[in-house]
Parts: C-alpha cells; structure tokens; sequence
C-alpha cells in the first residue's frame, strides 16, 4: 500500500542566473512497512527531495507535480498545514543532526515545544521509554544540546524525531560522519523504530550503497535530479541495468579487491550542472553505451522485472 | 623509509595543562620504501596524530621518528620537507579560494625548488599527467572550478613535483563522491609502483585500506591492536577490536549479523590505566586481561596482535 506518492515532481532554487533544476520530473511511491532506500552521489537532489517534504523554504520552490499524503497534495498545502503534517505524518531525521537542537534549549524544553506546537502534552514516560531505546539516561532531559557529545546529540534528534509516531521517517545522511562500528549501533537503534511500530515506513538516505543494502526493501538511485533505477534492493545490487548504476556498483572497493589483482575503475567525468541541464538522458555524456538518441531525447522508463524499472534508451525490457 | 619508535603524544588539557590526553601511546612501526601502510581506527584512535607528528605539525611527548634512517627533528625544515608531504581530509580548504590553483605551485618553486620557470612549468605539468589531469583543465583555474577529486589529485601532484618520496594522505577520499574515489586510489597505487613513492594512508573506512595498501596497522585509542600484511589482517583477524570492525563493515555481500550486547565504557575513557584499553568493550574479557601490557606479540609471520587471550605467544 503506498503511503506517500510522488508524481512528476519538479523542485528548482531560484538563483540569479536562473533556476538549479535540482529534481526535475521524479516519480515514485513509499509503502507502507518498508525502507526505501535513495542513492546518488553529491548533488543529485536527493536531500533536495526530501527536504522539500518537510520544509519548502526559499530559494527552494515548488515547480510542478505533486506529492500525495494520505488523499491530500502537501504541495498545495500552507505553511501552517505543512507545520501540522510534520512530526505527526512525516519526519526527518537531518543531515548533521548533531546540530540539529536549538543550544539555547535544554533537551526537556525542545520536547514541550514540539509537543505544544501540536497540541498535546508531554507523556514523560514515553520520553524515557524512547531515550533507552537509543541507549540515552533520562538525565539528558535536563541537559543543554551543548553538555551532550555528537552521537548523543544525533540520538537524541531520533528521539524528537520520532515523538509523534510519524507514517514516514525520513533519515537523511545520518550514518556518514560515524565511525564503521557506530554507524550500525545507530542504523540499529533505527530500525529498533521499525520493528516497534512507531514509524510505519522509512527512507533512508545515503551515497552508500552497502549500508542501504543492509536494510533497505527498495532502492532508487537518483543521478543529476531524475531517477535511473528503482527496484527491490536485491535485485538491484545483484542485477543492476542502468549503465550508471552498474559503473557506480563497479567503483566501490569492497573488502573483496585489491588493486594489485583487480584494479577497479572510476566513471569519468562529472555529473552535468544543473543551471542548463542537457537534453536527453542527463547521463549520456558519461555513459559507455550512449547513441545519438540519448542526446536528444529523455530516456524513457522501462520495466526490466518485478517491481524494477529503468530510464534508459538502450535497455530492453 | 620512515621508522616510528615507541612514539607517545600527550595533549595537554586544563588551565595549567595539568591534565592530559594520550592521543598516542607508545606506537613502534615502519612503512618501507614503495610501501603503502594503511592506519586505520576510529575517530579519537591518534591516526590523525601520527600523521602529524611524521609532518612535522606537532612534536612528540616521547619516542623518535626516523626518515632515511636520521630523525626527522634533525633536518632542516626545507630539506625535509623535500622529501616528505602530506595531503589532507578537505581539499577545499587546503586551497585559498582568493587565489588560483597556479599559486600552490607557484609557491613551492619560490620556497622549495627555485627552478627557471619554463623547466618548473614543465615539471608540473608532467606531474598533473601522472595524476590523471590535463594541466588545462587546473592550471589557470579557481578552486571552486574544479571537483574535489581534482583538488585532491592537484595535491598530489603538488607533492610529485616538489619530489617527494614519502606522503601522508590524511583521509584524502573520505569527502570524495562515490564514482571518483576509486581514481584517487588508483593513482597512490601506480605511484607506489612506477616511483617507488611510499604512503602512509589514514583512513577509517577499512575497505579503502584493503584495497590498496600492503600493510595495515589498526588502532585504538592510541595504541596499536593489530598490525601486519594486509591480507593477512583482512582474513585471519586476531584482535576482538579488529574482528568487530570487519564485521560492522556494510559490504554487498553479506549483511550484517545484529550486535552484541553494547559494553558500555565504565568509568572515565580518558583516565583509563593499565589492563587492555579494549577491555570495557571486549566480548571476551576476562581477569587477566586486567594485567595485560599491550605489548604486540606475533601471530604468524608478518602480523602481530595484541591480545592476551587471542594473540600470539
């Protein structure tokens, strides 16, 4: 059952020269139940995305399609809707959530804020019962975001985060500062999430395609603001079928090469900037299997399995 | 090529530096010529400190490094650096914006090489080849024209045509996009083979270490826990430190076992005294590990633990 479902969504910057055409026509559905994994490199749009569900500030804009939550376009919504359907539909936990907590706030406060903000009272009890979740004492109800280290500041954003039971959390690039060994504690304590009920489905954010392969249902790898595959993350990793999908797979050094018996390679070449897109497949450039009619033309999505699409002109269905 | 004897750094902290923190404690090891050692561990391990300390940046509280086989506080800071650089986590701040990427060159020739121009010119561009750059695209350039790879390759470069026979590169990928880093990788590894140079490469990410280093040194909190050739390290580990590190690794194909009950640290982390400084976190502990002095012991041929209960005799 799709929970949230996107359609043809364009969400641009504006900027003196003209509009960044950060996610340009993206399509896509979250379930209920699952993670969905987004992948791309810096620069794809993908924070974008997510961002534009929580907050739509300047010099972000709105710039066609729509997003669906629950029978209601929030793209239509104003900024007070909006304010209500965060927290309680839809959450994030941000990218450098350490700093994501007011410092002028005691932990304690930021809570009832939120709370308030939504018309309820705080359940102290469930406070608690969330905090050991995530492996925090009680005392850091009482404590400045400045008192508490970094990972325990990012714990604590899941908390809040999460207070309000949301449908979708959305996590955004939280592992990537964190060491190997806390950044599964952490992709644990997060699925602890899951698994309690307490969000119905997630969507995990990262340029790390091992990580989302540990958790993730489904994957979408985003390239230059539009999507190139999506599909069930096994068959995904085992059987990728975008040109850049397979070329992003095959520059990961695994724990399974070394240079001097296998040298992997790179993709050459950068991803296009954004102020004048190129027409066709945005990939063409860099792509091993490019014809002229990628140059000229959007690829078109092609079902290669269950569940599994592609925007790719060379690929047969 | 460099050699490290019992290397101590202690940072002082508090109003009259009463109090200290042991970034590193008495840590031995050698990267020989053509060598690429990887250090790894996590954040607060002392990787980064070491690195320091080889450049230069910092001196030590005890113990000695020795390039060539003469300690390196007894060169002349410009011979010495001749021979050894170092590249850093953010190229973008290595860089000053205001400026462009000629002037990093520009400047090694004032201070480091005094070259005639059309010769010096000639040398850099023949060192942005060797990294994979066409000089047009760098020479001429602002930093924020180019891509964080490029930045990190000019680095090299940079390094190559002061003449360099030993780096450290700091985390050098670790801010690099997925698709580009394994360039950079790549050009350590055929600099190694076709110069001869020797790397120290500082990383946390232990996939990037297997993939191109012949030795790898593991650290925690200042001390070295395992250490050895690479494949060995890789796929034998000894330390329960090591083993946990490998395991909590996302890879392609495996996923991952749940964690372990989490042991938590007891008692301040920074005042921690004798035993095994693993001891709070160990699967494994027992009584006598209490005891242990921390001493590597071999475990086979070319690698070397320290663990009373798993390492060598």
């Amino acid at each position: 059952m799709d929970i949230l479902k996107v359609d043809d969504l364009k969400v641009y910057y504006k900027t003196l020269r003209g509009s960044v055409k950060a996610i340009d026509g993206v399509t896509f559905t979250i379930r209920k139940g699952e993670v969905l994994g987004i992948a791309g490199e810096s620069g794809c749009g993908k924070s974008t995305l997510v961002n534009f569900f929580v907050l739509p500030k300047e010099p972000m804009y709105h710039a066609g399609g729509s997003v669906i939550l629950e029978d209601k376009d929030i793209t239509k919504l104003s900024k007070d809707e909006l304010r209500k359907i965060r927290y309680e539909k839809i959450s994030i936990i941000p990218q450098y959530s350490m700093d994501a907590l007011s410092p002028t706030k005691k932990i304690r406060v930021i809570i009832r804020d939120i709370m308030r903000e939504h018309g309820r009272h705080v359940d102290y009890r469930l406070v608690e019962e969330r905090l050991e979740m995530v492996n925090l004492s009680k005392r850091v109800l009482d404590m400045y975001p400045v008192e508490l280290s970094g990972g325990m500041r990012q714990r604590a954003t899941m908390v809040v985060s999460t207070l309000l039971n949301p449908k979708i959390l959305i996590a955004d690039e939280i592992t990537s500062a964190l060491d190997v060994s806390t950044q599964k504690f952490v992709i644990e304590m997060l699925m602890g999430f899951m698994e309690k009920k307490i969000v119905d489905s997630m969507v995990f954010i990262t340029h790390d395609l091992s990580i989302l392969y540990q958790i993730a249902t489904r994957v979408m790898i985003l390239y230059a603001g539009k999507v190139v595959e999506i599909g069930p993350m096994e068959e995904v990793i085992k059987r990728p079928v975008h040109p850049y999908t397979k070329a992003l797979l095959y520059s990961l050094p695994e724990m399974n090469v070394r240079f001097k018996e296998k040298r992997l390679e790179g993709i050459p070449g950068h991803p296009p900037h954004l102020l004048n897109p190129p027409r066709g497949c945005r990939f063409h450039d860099r792509c091993p299997i490019a014809k002229n009619r990628c140059e000229e033309e959007e690829p078109p999505m092609i079902k290669v399995g269950e569940d599994h699409y592609v925007y790719c002109w060379e690929v047969k269905a | 090529m460099i050699k490290i004897e019992n290397l101590t750094k202690i940072y002082s902290t508090g109003v009259v530096g009463r109090g200290g923190i042991v970034a590193v404690d008495d840590v031995s090891f050698e990267i020989k010529t053509g060598e690429i050692v990887s250090l790894v561990g996590e954040s607060g391990s002392g990787k980064t400190t070491i690195g320091k300390l080889i450049l230069r940046l910092i001196k030590p509280t005890k113990g000695k490094i020795y390039f060539a086989g003469r300690e390196i506080s007894r060169y002349k800071p410009l011979e010495y650096y001749r021979n050894v650089q170092g590249v850093f986590q953010d190229p973008f701040s290595s860089f000053n914006p205001i400026y462009k990427v000629d002037r990093i060159f520009e400047n090694v020739n004032r201070y480091l090489l005094n070259l005639p121009k059309s010769e010096f010119w000639g040398k850099v561009e023949e060192s942005l080849k060797s990294v994979g750059l066409n000089p047009r695209d760098v020479l001429g350039k602002y930093p924020h024209q180019m891509s964080g790879g490029q930045l990190q390759r000019t680095l090299i470069a940079r390094a190559l045509v002061i003449g360099a026979k030993f780096l450290v590169a700091d985390e050098i990928i670790s801010m690099l996009d997925a698709s580009t880093r394994v360039d950079v990788l790549n050009i350590l590894g055929d600099l190694r083979d076709s110069m001869g140079l020797s790397i120290l490469f500082v990383t946390h990410d232990l996939s990037l270490g297997y993939y191109i280093s012949d030795t790898t040194v593991i650290m925690y909190r200042g001390s070295i826990v395992e250490m050895g050739d690479t494949e060995k390290v890789f796929k034998n580990p000894v330390h329960p430190y090591t083993k946990m590190l490998l395991e909590s690794v996302p890879t392609l194909d495996r996923k991952w076992k749940p964690s372990e009950e989490i042991f938590k640290v007891e008692g301040d982390v920074t005042s921690f005294k004798g035993g095994c400084k693993y001891y709070s976190r160990c699967p494994f502990r027992k009584d006598v590990c209490r005891e242990f002095d921390g001493k590597l012991s071999e475990v086979e041929e070319n690698h070397w633990a320290a663990c009373i209960l798993f390492g060598g005799d």
